[in-house]
């Protein structure tokens, strides 16, 4: 068994030995397909009264999804604890002085946290879209119809990038506090501000959420992008990446 | 064996850890001494390759940290008691190091047994006691079976039977031939453990001797001599060719231990006596001594003990700071602060 395996299956135990793991993503899977459901419900009921635009561009796909920008919070909460946790209690000299290479940490790390939020997303995704399909009845769309299932594993890669993107962050900031404290009112409020405002929507629609959602989307008129579906995930891969790396020099070049 | 060569860690403008070279060999409990903030840990963690040294360099075996692929096989280390998260259950914690290194799973039962914390494997450390937090903290470091053991301040917070148990097992790993470097800031506890010992101060090496060559180098016994008629008492003490220092309450000090001679002095000369005694210093005075200059924060203290005769001032204790190619302590400023270097100051003022 290579080395590389051997730090997998530890990153592996300590991911499943903690009750944060269940908990955030647990509330990541309920809060997105619950909201999600709820919001579909309330749309196939008020239907009647939209206006025949609004009609003539409703996105199905994109509306069973309205859950998940709440729900990536629980995303986001469980990126930022698999590693500030390391920090907050002195875990991480017994992790490096075991792994010393501290390369193969993050990455093993990134590999295994990885892994679990793109099950987890997958199957919120997946769920959120069946469900919300179902309760929009004669409203909804299919998985076959042009461009749903394209939008539907979006939806299971956004949750996992985002997750990821909390966990480079954390490998930077360390503090839980600090962590928190930015990524949570970043992507509840801010960023949502500064991707539809007119005045900052030319830079805010390049921050990696509202790149991210692209992807979500069927009907191009629900978000207006000047790029298209895959562009606006690679936007948002490429903050991710940004991120990890930035996490990996930081762990690399500081003490721990 | 553990290898440090220049090791220095400077913070901003402050040195934390000044050019320390010294070894630390197999078969000993080495003790690491030195007052709160001296560098200890500091020191400790760049041995485990977690903080990089300024300048300098530190070797397991020969080898730098970063080198060993999985190190728990050949140094196993207690930090702090902390270390550990509160919510994964002492097993867990255990197994997920284990894994990281190849140790197969059994080991760990085997030393949660050895630790006595078999009972408390599946609960979570959070409602752990100080003692048992320790006791996981080493259970940790035993995993790889290494020859070689870190200990940072083990006995911080533990109760008599705790203090006890990390003794004999400290010093049992020693018999079988392991390195055992073990810090701690209470020399009264590593004259009970340790063989060795390593005195650092700020950051500087102050000591690297034997424990037996610091307690007699260091244990300082003198002759305390109370008397109505002191200036008498000196003249004969003087002439006897003796050294005496007047101590604060007026007591005389005469170096050494000649009690008897000092008794028949006083009688041959009719000096009447009221105390006749000998004192030895205790080692925690002998490391308070030798860091009085390094320490960080100490409550001053005026001198007690002053000279009474220009014959000269008692003979400090032998040098003990070892230059890092071994030989003769440093003549002058380098030396520890000596008995009898207020009176110098006094002198000079």
């Amino acid at each position: 068994m290579s080395h590389t395996t051997r730090v997998l299956k530890s990153e592996w135990t300590k991911v499943r030995s903690v009750r944060s793991t269940v908990w955030t993503l647990a509330t990541a899977l309920v809060v997105s397909v619950g909201l999600g459901a709820l919001i579909c419900g309330v749309t196939a009921s008020t239907f009647g009264d939209m206006s025949t635009q609004d009609r003539l561009t409703f996105d199905a796909t994109y509306t069973s999804f309205a859950g998940m920008g709440l729900g990536q919070l629980a995303m986001i909460a469980f990126g930022v604890l698999i590693v500030s946790a390391e920090y907050s209690t002195g875990m991480i000299r017994n992790s490096l002085a075991a792994v010393p290479q501290r390369g193969t940490f993050l990455w093993c790390k990134v590999l295994i946290a990885g892994t679990l939020v793109l099950v987890v997303g997958m199957v919120t995704s997946f769920c959120a879209f069946f469900l919300g399909q179902a309760l929009l009845g004669s409203h909804g769309v299919g998985i076959g119809d042009p461009g749903v299932l394209r939008a539907v594993v979006g939806g299971g890669l956004y949750m996992a990038l985002i997750a990821m993107f909390a966990v480079g962050i954390t490998f930077v900031l360390r503090s839980p506090l600090l962590a928190f404290a930015i990524l949570m009112p970043f992507f509840f409020l801010i960023s949502n501000i500064l991707g539809n405002v007119e005045a900052t929507k030319k830079v805010g629609q390049y921050l990696p959420d509202q790149a991210g959602t692209t992807v979500m989307a069927v009907v191009p008129e629900t978000l207006d992008r000047p790029y298209g579906p895959w562009e606006g995930l690679l936007i948002m891969v490429a903050w991710t990446v940004a991120a990890l790396v930035a996490g990996f020099v930081v762990l690399k070049k500081r003490d721990a | 064996m553990i290898e440090l060569e220049d090791l220095t860690k400077r913070y901003g403008d402050k040195l934390a850890v000044d050019g320390l070279s010294f070894t630390v060999r197999p078969g000993t409990v080495t003790g690491f001494l030195g007052p709160n903030g001296a560098g200890k840990s500091t020191t400790m963690r760049m041995v485990l390759g977690l903080d990089a040294p300024t300048r300098g360099d530190v070797r397991i075996e020969g080898k730098h940290y970063g080198e060993l692929q999985e190190p728990l096989h050949s140094i196993g280390a207690l930090l702090e008691a902390k270390g550990v998260h509160g919510g994964r259950r002492a097993y867990d914690h255990l197994l997920c190091m284990a894994q990281s290194n190849g140790i197969p799973e059994r080991r760990v039962g085997e030393v949660l047994e050895m630790v006595g914390l078999h009972d408390v494997a599946r609960k979570r450390p959070k409602g752990f006691s100080l003692g048992m937090g320790q006791r996981l903290g080493i259970a940790a470091a035993l995993l790889g079976d290494p020859r070689i053991l870190m200990f940072d301040e083990p006995v911080n917070g533990l109760d008599p039977e705790g203090i006890h148990w990390i003794r004999t097992l400290m010093q049992q790993l020693a018999r079988e031939g392991r390195t055992v470097f073990v810090s701690s800031h209470l020399m009264s506890e590593m004259a009970q453990t340790a063989e060795h010992l390593v005195v650092i101060g700020q950051g500087r090496l102050l000591a690297d001797t034997s424990m037996s060559q610091f307690i007699a180098e260091n244990s300082r016994t003198h002759v305390r001599v109370r008397t109505p008629e002191p200036e008498r008492m000196l003249d004969v003490l003087v002439e006897a060719g003796l050294r005496p220092a007047t101590a604060a309450d007026g007591a005389l000090e005469v170096d050494g231990s000649e009690a008897p001679r000092i008794g028949e002095l006083a009688a041959a000369n009719q000096v009447v006596l009221h105390e006749l005694s000998t004192q030895r210093a205790s080692l925690e005075e002998a490391f308070m001594r030798l860091t009085a200059q390094s320490v960080e924060y100490h409550a001053y203290a005026p001198g007690d003990v002053q000279a009474a005769v220009p014959g000269g001032p008692p003979g400090p204790p032998a040098g003990t700071a070892a230059p890092p190619q071994g030989g003769q302590a440093p003549p002058g400023g380098q030396a520890p602060p000596a008995w009898g270097e207020n009176w110098r100051k006094g002198r000079r003022g």
